[in-house]
Order: structure tokens, then C-alpha cells, then sequence
């Protein structure tokens, strides 16, 4: 699908660190480079040690919220499409991330054919806004 | 509690009449008793007052009577030489010429002498020559100038009154006297008549009757006399002298006794009296004709306010009934309001929570899904391919069952915010068409007809459209699993009624008992079996509905079916003319 020579990078941030751990299990497999955060402050740090193609971040973490996170995000990589997803399914959270710049809006569980469907929608903008 | 209701309500209905009653009826009692006494008191009086004059006026005329006869025997006796007056012929011819003149009041004329002895007599009786020494009418009469006796029989044994009146006759006297026609004098008597029971009749001071009677008087002529004689605290008992003498004036005096008016005037110098009786139901005919046209109002004023405080109770307790009503209703909804409130905060807390672990459990499926060609190459070594399709088939029912999972989230979670709640103008038709297109399959497995009647030219409502759908899918999927594969009848109609779209959803199903029915919006409140049903679709339902403005109602027969009705407001005129303007 998305793996080949060139591996995209996906930071999954999500304080379920289960879940961000399987999320990225099965990401890896389908030949995608993952690292994981699991909290807002952690995912900002390993934004600014390296990038990353696209993020994954869960809207509801202890210490910094998935809103606070892609505002920063923005900040420090105004290209890298942000995917939202959270458990609380929050229409207007969703909005809101979208106003900030998100670029899609997922509930869990969410289908993983889907997810894998928007990761490449969002890698595709991402190399278009690269260009 | 029904029951207590209903006393309650009686009871107020009860003393709401009771108050309207009392406070009606009082003034009507006291002004119909006040006046009625007065009404009573003054015709009363007048009546009395009337026949008073009446008795007076008769008795004058009898005095009259009495004094012209006396005059006219002074005047004969006067007139006359003695010659003539003891001269039978002559007395003859002077009673015929009297009775000519004076019509049949004379009977006869008599001229007794001093020794009682009648030396002339003229008139029908053999009574020349009579003595009277003996008689008491003669003692008297010898006694005092003139004299009118009272009635009695003497020797012709009728009964009769004479007019005596003394005759100088050289050193003794003659007595001069006259019988006055007893008949004619009781005629005269009975010439007063009143009403239909007015009778007089006159009564010497022995309560002896001086006139011809020709009824049976109520009580005994003594018992009138001392009855009349005990009205007057002046008048010593059986003495009515002593009245007319005091006042000089009328001296009429009554009594009623036994259901009679008795009227008491004496007569010649107080030793006679003339007595009037009447019955006092005809004397006051009048006033008891007026009492009982007064009674009569009365009643029917009691009559009109009892049933108008009955009417008036019955519309003001029917009318603070049905506030109750609305208030209790009011009361009700505010409650179900908070529950489903309370309900969504913690519904959104649990989605959340849950939401992340199912997530991780259908990932973790979803891991084992992927590492499946690595397992399959392991169980095909190890000859074990059939591990292949039991680890797959889990997988598959680990991942369905999350999906019911998100599911019910998704349902918390909307019944907590109400999902897409943007509202704006939305056509109801538009959202059964869609709605329908989505059930029209599953209708027809579970053989269900579905008949679609939509009111053209339905006015636009604000809502959700997702929120209506979710609404009209969660009626329509109930009455599906209602019908249960039995088959049957839905219909979704829709129709304009005074300022609301009103989407009806009846189907033939059998029914939801009346023991459940005030249950059926309550959150969790399922007859479905566990695990087919949350118990938050008519929940949500109840929520969205709620905040749009509108109305769910619903109404179940058992057996024959239930039917939801959804009220929305259709958009204010107003709007829909700013609308037409642009």
C-alpha cells in the first residue's frame, strides 16, 4: 500500500498507550515508519526531534488536549497533516479540530480500512503542499 | 392516588358551591325576610286599619239608627196629645202613618202607664191590655227618660227590642214605647260584608246576640267578649266600655283568635257591642297571595343560584383541574428533562471510557486478522489448518461485537449531545424519503407493508435532518422489530395542523400494555430481549423532539397496534415571509 523506498513517518500520540501500541503494530506492517507518543507533551518533543509525514493524535490526553497539541503542531509543521481521533466522538471537537487545520476527524474504534484510506489522502496532500 | 384526586376535587367543587350558596343566599334570605316582615307588618295594618273604618262607620250608623228612632218616639211622644197616645185607634193610625213613612221599621207602638199596665196598644200582636209590671224592660224604662232595651222574647215569644220613652201624665208618667222590626235591624246589621267571610252581629255586655244570626260564630259569644276585653290592658276583663270611653275616637278594637279576626265596637253607650268576624285567611287574602308570589321567587332565586354555583364550581375546579393537569405534566417533563440530562453527562463519560478499550480490542483483533498468513504457515506445518479458520472466525465475532459495541456508544453519546444538531429549514417530506428508501428493504424481509401518505405543501420546520431521521428510524425500526417477521402494516403519514407538521408512525403490531405505556421515554426502558434493544431510542427521541419545540405522543391499543406522533412547529410566518422577500 504506502510502504516502499521511501517509508512515510506517522507519530501516533494517544495516552491509551495500548491502543497507539497495536495502532502502530498494525501501521508498521503495512510498511509505514510509526513512532508513538503517549502524551501531548511527549509528541510535541518528538516533533521537534524529528518530522514526520503525518500524526495521529487522540483529542482527550491529561496533559495537553489533542486541540492544544495541533495548534502546536501547526506551529512547528504547518504542513504536516494532523488525523484526530478520539474515543468521545465529540461533534463539536471535531469541528473545532477542523477549524485549527486538522485534516480528518475519526471516532474509535474507527475501521482501520478507513484509517489507512485517510493516511494516504493525507500523505498525498502532504507531498502535494511538499511540492 | 386517582382516587384522592378526585375527593380532592369533589371536595373543592363541593365547598366552592357551598361559598357561591351562602354568600348568595344570605342577603337574598335577609332582604326577602326583612322585607317580607315589613310587607307582612304594614299590609297587616292596613287591612286592619281598613276594616277598622269599616266597623267604625258601620257602628255609626247604627248609632244612628238607634238615636233617630228614639228621637222620633221623643218627638211623637212629645207631639202627641196623651189622648191620642191612650187611644189604641189613634196609635193605630199614627203606626200607619209611621210605617208609611219610615217603611216596616215600627212593628207596634204600646202606651204603658206608670203600673205597668197597657192602657194602648197598635200592631199585629193581641197585646192590649197587657201588664208589664213584671218585666224588666219596664223597671228600666220607668227608671230614666227613655230607654232601648235589649232584645228579648216577652210576651209575643219572639224575640224583639223596644224604644221606651217617658210621658208626663198628671202627677205619674206614661211610657211610650215602641218595637223596632228585629228582622229589618238584623239586616241592617248584616249589611257589612267583607271578602267572602265578613259577617257582623251585635252582642249585649251579657254576650247575648241583639241580632239574628245565621252562622255558627267560631267561638261562643262570651269567649269573643272576653277575648276582645283582654286586648286592651286598659279594659278590665269583659269590659269594652271602659275603651270606648277612653278614647273618645275610634274605639274599633281587634283580635285574632284561632285563625279569625274578631273587630269590637260598642254600640249604645257600651251596652252593646258590634262584632265583626272574618276569616283572616280571606281578610288577608291579598297579603297571603303576595307571600306565596314571594316564596315562589324565592325559590326559584334559590333554585337559579344553586345551579349557577354548581355550573360556576364545576367550570372553575375543571379549569384549576386541568392547570393541575399541565403542571403535573409540566412537572413531569421537567423531571424526565433532568433525568435525561443527568443521564447524558454521564452517558458522554461512559462512551469515552469505553470507546478506548473496545478501540483497542478491535485493533488487537485486527493485529491478529493481519498476522493470520504468518499463523496459517505455522498451523499448515504443524497440520493444524483448521486453528486457521476458528482464530479467524473469533476474530471476526470479536470484531462485529465491537462494532455493537460503538455502536451503543454512538447512541450514548448521541442521546448526550444529540448528535448533528445544526439546525436549519428542513422539509419533513424530504427526511421520510430518505428515511424510507433505508427501511423500505428491511420492511420487506420482515414482510411488512409500508404505505407512505405525504401531505403535499407541508410548511418547512426547524430541525436536524440527521436528528430527524435518527428519530423517525428509531420509531420505525420499534415498529418493525414490533411486527417481529409476523408482517403487517406500517404507515408513515404526514399533515399540517394548526401550526405543526405532524408525522404519524402506526403500525400493526401488537401493541405496548397500558402498565408500560407512561415507561416507554424513560431511558434504558426496553421490552425487547436482552441484548436487541438499549432502551435509548425513544429516549433520544424524546430528547431531540423535545428540543425542537415539539411534541411525541403516543397511543397503543394491545392487539391492534401502536401509533407514535411526532408535533414539530412549523416555521412562524414571519420567517417564511422574510424568506419570500429575498
Amino acid at each position: 500500500m504506502a510502504a516502499s523506498e521511501n517509508r512515510a513517518r506517522i507519530l501516533i500520540v494517544d495516552d491509551e498507550v495500548a491502543y497507539a501500541d497495536v495502532l502502530s503494530r498494525r501501521l508498521k506492517r503495512r510498511g509505514y515508519e510509526v513512532e508513538c507518543a503517549c502524551s501531548g507533551k511527549g509528541a510535541v518533543q518528538k516533533l521537534r526531534k524529528g518530522s514526520f509525514d503525518v500524526a495521529i493524535v487522540d483529542l482527550k490526553m491529561e496533559d495537553l488536549s489533542g486541540l492544544e497539541v495541533l495548534k502546536i503542531f501547526r506551529t512547528l509543521e504547518p504542513s504536516m497533516p494532523v488525523i484526530m481521533i478520539t474515543g468521545h466522538g465529540s461533534e463539536e471537537a471535531a469541528t473545532a479540530g477542523k477549524a485549527l487545520g486538522a485534516f480528518e476527524y475519526l471516532g474509535k474504534p474507527c475501521d482501520f480500512t478507513s484509517l489507512l484510506e485517510v493516511i494516504e489522502k493525507a500523505l498525498t496532500l502532504g507531498r502535494e503542499k511538499h511540492d | 392516588m386517582k382516587n384522592n384526586e378526585d375527593t380532592y376535587y369533589k371536595s373543592l367543587r363541593r365547598t366552592i358551591t357551598l361559598i357561591i350558596v351562602a354568600v348568595s343566599l344570605f342577603p337574598l334570605f335577609l332582604l326577602a325576610a326583612v322585607a317580607g316582615y315589613r310587607f307582612h307588618t304594614s299590609y297587616r295594618g292596613k287591612v286592619i286599619s281598613h276594616l277598622q273604618e269599616i266597623v267604625e262607620k258601620h257602628a255609626r250608623q247604627i248609632d244612628q239608627f238607634l238615636l233617630e228612632k228614639l228621637a222620633e218616639i221623643q218627638t211623637l211622644a212629645t207631639i202627641t196629645p196623651v189622648e191620642e197616645l191612650t187611644s189604641s185607634a189613634s196609635l193605630a193610625e199614627i203606626l200607619y202613618s209611621f210605617q208609611k213613612s219610615f217603611g216596616g221599621v215600627y212593628v207596634d207602638f204600646g202606651c204603658v202607664d206608670s203600673s205597668g199596665y197597657q192602657v194602648a196598644y197598635a200592631g199585629p200582636f193581641h197585646l192590649a191590655r197587657a201588664n208589664y209590671a213584671k218585666a224588666e224592660w219596664f223597671k228600666k224604662a220607668s227608671a230614666q227618660p227613655y230607654f232601648i232595651s235589649d232584645v228579648f222574647l216577652g210576651l209575643r215569644g219572639l224575640p224583639h227590642f223596644i224604644v221606651a220613652v217617658q210621658v208626663p201624665y198628671k202627677d205619674s208618667f206614661l211610657i211610650l214605647r215602641a218595637t223596632i222590626n228585629f228582622l229589618g235591624f238584623t239586616r241592617l246589621v248584616e249589611s257589612v260584608r267583607v271578602g267572602e267571610t265578613g259577617r257582623a252581629f251585635i252582642l249585649n255586655r251579657q254576650g247575648e246576640y241583639q241580632t239574628a244570626v245565621s252562622f255558627q260564630p267560631k267561638l261562643e259569644p262570651k269567649q269573643i267578649l272576653e277575648s276582645l276585653a283582654s286586648k286592651s290592658a286598659d279594659a278590665p276583663s269583659g269590659n269594652l266600655r271602659a275603651v270606648n270611653g277612653a278614647s273618645g275616637a275610634s274605639s274599633v278594637i281587634y283580635k285574632e283568635i284561632d285563625g279569625t279576626l274578631y273587630l269590637a265596637r260598642p254600640l249604645k253607650k257600651g251596652n252593646w257591642f258590634l262584632i265583626y268576624e272574618q276569616n283572616s285567611r280571606d281578610a288577608f287574602s291579598e297579603l297571603y297571595s303576595a307571600r306565596r308570589f314571594s316564596i315562589a321567587l324565592v325559590a326559584l332565586s334559590i333554585i337559579t343560584v344553586i345551579f349557577i354555583a354548581w355550573a360556576l364550581s364545576y367550570k372553575v375546579v375543571g379549569r384549576i383541574e386541568q392547570v393541575d393537569r399541565e403542571k403535573e405534566m409540566l412537572s413531569e417533563q421537567v423531571i424526565q428533562t433532568g433525568k435525561l440530562a443527568s443521564l447524558g453527562e454521564l452517558a458522554a463519560g461512559v462512551a469515552h471510557e469505553i470507546n478506548n478499550p473496545i478501540a483497542i480490542m478491535v485493533e488487537e483483533a485486527g493485529w491478529i486478522e493481519d498476522l493470520l498468513p504468518d499463523i496459517q504457515a505455522v498451523a499448515q506445518s504443524a497440520g493444524r489448518e483448521d486453528l486457521i479458520t476458528e482464530i479467524a472466525n473469533t476474530v471476526h465475532q470479536i470484531k462485529t461485537q465491537g462494532a455493537r459495541c460503538k455502536d451503543i456508544t454512538q447512541k450514548l453519546l448521541s442521546f448526550a449531545r444529540g448528535s448533528d444538531a445544526r439546525v436549519q429549514e428542513v422539509n419533513v417530506n424530504d427526511v421520510i424519503e430518505d428515511v424510507v428508501g433505508v427501511i423500505s428493504q428491511k420492511a420487506k424481509y420482515d414482510r411488512v407493508t409500508l404505505k407512505v401518505e405525504c401531505s403535499n405543501g407541508l410548511k418547512p420546520v426547524f430541525a436536524s435532518p440527521s436528528e430527524l431521521q435518527q428519530v423517525l428510524l428509531n420509531l420505525i425500526n420499534n415498529a418493525l422489530d414490533a411486527m417481529d417477521t409476523q408482517g403487517g402494516n406500517l404507515t408513515i403519514r404526514t399533515a399540517q395542523e394548526n401550526g405543526w407538521v405532524v408525522i404519524t408512525v402506526a403500525d400493526t403490531g401488537p401493541g405496548i400494555p397500558e402498565s408500560v405505556l407512561p415507561r416507554i421515554f424513560d431511558p434504558f426502558f426496553t421490552t425487547k430481549p436482552v441484548g436487541r434493544g438499549t432502551g435509548l431510542g425513544l429516549s433520544i427521541c424524546y430528547g431531540i423532539v423535545k428540543r425542537l419545540g415539539g411534541e411525541i405522543t403516543v397511543d397503543s391499543v394491545v392487539g391492534q397496534g401502536t401509533t407514535f406522533k411526532v408535533y414539530l412547529p412549523v416555521i412562524q410566518e414571519k420567517r417564511e415571509g422574510d424568506n419570500g422577500g429575498e
